[in-house]
């Protein structure tokens, strides 16, 4: 059995990262994430991972790297925030199109300007479309186990897509939590050996990656593309099953906190479902009969499950803390509505748009909108559609 | 698996890449062309400098001398004629519409 220590978010990303050993890590540092590299970049100097690791003048690099080690048929991973996940744009697009199965650690940060350093998730929300897997995590041990089942999920044959572990940054990436660990030994033999699909080291068979690809093929491979997210979602819940066989955590797609007797429901994403639990455990010595819903895959979104579950609920506030200007509603309201339109019975929703730029929620906040969800229920329709968790007027 | 231009997503390789090796040969880029490399075997001495510098390789060489140029591959950038030696000057090139073939 694995040891329980108290480390801060990302020690526990660089630890799960040092536990599976990849052949190549290529990252440029930034705050929050910078932690995460010069840990592991401690590893490397020590001796105490195979890895090669590539040192790059900016994250384009860093994921142009990883691109070119993982078509070479190596295991990669990497680790960036914000900014510096939005210089790597365009080849993060380039990495999911590939299919190449690259890990990262997502440490969720606010965008510029003005310059903050502290989290939101307008990184990850705009990279959404960029076709790779997203898993939000609560806490560092979340973090810490995500990470091994990312590189299982996507290394699976089925799957081959880039995985973005996706933490809250300095609430969870500098916060010293406990812990749980697991072996090395127990993390090596379940990540197992990469056996690439196809590597531009086999020269026996020479490939060409990334080719001009126009009206004639291009449309094709996106629909192949699409296809690959079915898959995941399975895979998703098969790997959570086997991990959890070995930790005793249980992972899937989402975890429903106090749901089952419930007409009421928060959705939210992050850190803030600690929080929302115990706003959830107030209302309910309060009477209010509300549950949370954590999403933890954003990316597939579980679309179908979700209906399921929430179909039959009265009221449901869904919690955004990132913004989509001059949309309708926050990116995580837009998917659950746009899911929930095809349900029998059809929840009223409420957005709330919170904790931009590292702003505080409090139990207090949830509470209050949980007591202003109980209200739009029995009103029987939803006032106001957005509406922002304290910000000043 | 052999692509062809019917090839559907669910056969077609993940990621876009291609599996077999020298499938260049199949994608004809001599329509790209507006000048086209016309070259004269009474002037030309066969030096093959042409044939070295010429970068889609469509200098047609057996035995050691030219025998014709790949006008389905040549995209018409002129080197060849640029580095005929310039005594000989045995390519020049013709504006495709004054060609033969479009007369």
């Amino acid at each position: 059995m694995g040891k329980l220590i108290s480390m801060e978010g990302n020690q526990a990303a660089a630890e799960a990262m040092r536990q599976i050993n990849p052949d190549v890590v290529a990252a440029y540092p930034i705050t929050p994430q910078t932690e995460v590299v010069q840990t592991f970049a401690q590893f490397v100097a020590d001796g105490r991972v195979d890895t090669e690791f590539i040192t790059v003048e900016s994250e384009h690099s860093a994921m142009s790297a990883c691109v070119g080690a993982a078509a070479a048929g190596t295991r990669v991973m990497t680790a960036t925030s914000a900014n510096g996940m939005a210089l790597m744009w365009e080849i993060l697009y380039i990495a999911a199109s590939t299919r190449l199965p690259i890990v990262m650690a997502l440490v969720n940060r606010a965008l510029s300007a003005n310059i903050n350093i502290h989290c939101d998730h307008s990184d990850s929300m705009g990279a959404r479309d960029a076709g790779w897997i997203q898993l939000y995590c609560e806490n560092s041990q979340e973090v810490y186990d995500t990470l091994i089942q990312a590189v299982r999920i996507a290394e699976h044959p089925q799957v081959r897509l880039p995985v973005m572990v996706c933490y809250d940054g300095f609430i969870i990436s500098h916060a010293v939590e406990c812990l749980k660990l697991l072996e090395d030994k127990e993390v090596q033999e379940f990540v197992g050996e990469f056996k690439p699909v196809n590597s531009l080291l086999d020269i026996a068979h020479p490939h060409t990656f990334g080719p001009l690809d126009l009206y004639d093929f291009y449309f094709e491979h996106k629909r192949q593309q699409i296809e690959a997210y079915g898959p995941a979602k399975q895979v998703i819940v098969e790997i959570g099953k086997q991990f959890s066989a070995l930790s005793g955590r249980e992972y899937g797609l989402f975890e429903g906190y106090r749901l089952q007797d419930a007409r009421l429901a928060i959705v939210l994403l992050g850190s803030a479902a600690g929080t929302a639990k115990e706003a959830v455990d107030r209302l309910r010595a309060d009477g209010l009969p509300i549950g949370l819903l954590k999403l933890r895959a954003f990316r597939p979104f579980p679309s179908e499950e979700l209906i399921q579950l929430l179909g039959g609920f009265e009221a449901v506030a869904v919690l955004d803390r990132a913004v989509s200007f001059g949309a309708t509603a926050g990116p995580l309201f837009t998917e659950i509505s746009s899911a929930l339109f095809r349900a029998d019975r059809r929840p009223l929703l409420v957005n709330y748009i919170y904790g931009l730029g590292g702003r505080d929620i409090d139990i207090e906040d949830i509470q209050k909108v949980g007591e202003e969800l109980e209200r739009t229920a029995e009103r029987g329709k939803t006032e106001q559609l957005v509406d922002y968790v304290s910000v000043r007027e | 698996m052999k692509i062809t231009p019917d090839t559907g997503w669910k056969k077609l390789p993940q990621g876009g890449v291609i599996l077999e090796a020298g499938n260049a040969e199949q994608y004809i880029t001599g329509s790209w062309r507006t000048f086209r490399p016309i070259r004269d075997e009474q002037k030309c001495t066969n030096c093959l400098l042409c044939w070295i510098h010429c970068p889609d390789s469509s200098i047609i060489v057996e035995n050691a001398k030219i025998v014709g140029i790949d006008y389905d591959h040549c995209k018409g950038c002129g080197i060849c004629a640029e580095v005929c030696p310039p005594r000989i000057k045995a390519i020049t090139m013709v504006e495709e519409r004054k060609t033969d073939d479009l007369k």
